[in-house]
């Protein structure tokens, strides 16, 4: 199949919507390669990697009456392929503290300082409607030491007033 | 010595029990220093099972000595391991030579007591914590036809159980 795309689905969460949506691509010749699904904030939202021979608009085209019916926002693009191409994470930061605006703003500007890579990252606020939570997870690689990490976050850990757990990945390879 | 070729999933034979060892005879020394050469030509690889060079016996190796951060016990030839007691739990990443460009997060036991013959067929008994405790145990698992991909942690678990990278 030619085409690689990236297809992103946000819609009001509701069941079927994931077999819905990958059934249609399945009846039309399209190739799922990866893909993450996530419920945030009560919305359905998905991106995943459709491999397919047809060009972009037939695929706008081929979503829009399940778009129609469940409610859904589509949106494609168009993406190199690679089924695989994985980084392994090195380092994985928990952070937590009281919700404000700018904590990822201020944890991932002095990662991206020591150019650590973000491989994954999610995030969710918790906690009661008058004092609610943030709780984000980060992983990703960094050319660096734990120690170098940990001193380019301890400003914003003072200023912002959050709990930063940094441990090292080593993956077990056997 | 040899450089044994690896089973990749989804190879259906990596799903064999692998047999007891009996004897450690001149045919079993010979085949442990082929896999003792393969486990050395694959970087960064800490462990290696017989079966996933095709040779159902209860055979590992285990050689966390490259990693000093982790405590571990060295280079160990393992012939017939069973783990005797078991205790805590944490969650790891792991991956496979039998799964290629692909890895997942474990839950584990983080202390193990293993009790096997080594290479000479003599009874050892090793108790093990953290990442050699966690290659022993996804090296047994490839004896009993198990893959780490059986017994994966979904990303969301990270705030319910303990990790340990």
């Amino acid at each position: 199949m030619r085409n690689w795309y990236m297809l992103t689905l946000v819609g009001k969460d509701r069941p079927g919507i994931v077999s819905e949506v990958s059934r249609i691509l399945f009846k039309a010749g399209g190739n799922l390669g990866e893909a993450s699904m996530s419920r945030l904030g009560g919305n359905f939202t998905i991106m995943l990697m459709l491999q397919m021979d047809s060009e972009k608009e037939e695929v706008v085209s081929l979503l829009q009456p399940v778009c129609d019916e469940l409610g859904l926002l589509a949106h494609v693009d168009n993406i190199a392929g690679g089924l695989h191409h994985h980084i392994e994470p090195n380092f994985r930061l928990s952070v937590h503290g009281a919700d404000q605006a700018g904590i990822v703003a201020a944890v991932t500007g002095s990662l991206a300082e020591l150019k650590f890579n973000i491989l994954n990252l999610e995030s969710d606020v918790g906690g009661s409607p008058e004092k609610p939570v943030y709780i984000m997870h980060i992983e990703g690689f960094a050319d660096c030491s734990l120690a170098s990490l940990e001193k380019s976050l301890q400003p914003l850990i003072i200023e912002k007033e959050i709990v930063v757990h940094l441990v090292p990945i080593d993956t077990m390879l056997g | 010595m040899a450089k044994l070729e690896i089973l990749v999933y989804p190879d259906e034979r990596l799903r064999q029990v692998s047999k007891l060892v009996k004897t450690v005879d001149n045919q079993i020394v010979s085949f442990i220093s082929d896999l003792e050469e393969t486990l050395s030509s694959l970087h960064g690889c800490v462990g290696i099972a017989a079966p996933q060079v095709g040779r159902f016996e209860r055979i590992i190796i285990v050689d966390v000595s490259a990693r000093p951060q982790h405590k571990n016990h060295g280079h160990l030839v393992l012939i017939n391991p069973v783990i005797i007691s078991n205790e805590g739990n944490s969650v790891g990443r792991e991956g496979c030579l039998s799964v290629p460009d692909y890895t997942g997060k474990v839950n584990r036991s983080k202390y193990i007591v293993v009790k096997a013959q080594d290479g000479f067929g003599s009874d050892v008994t090793y108790p093990m914590e953290g990442y050699e405790a966690r290659a022993v145990q996804h090296e047994i698992d490839h004896l009993n036809g198990k893959l780490f991909i059986d017994s994966l942690v979904g990303k969301r678990n990270n705030l319910k159980k303990r990790t340990d990278f």
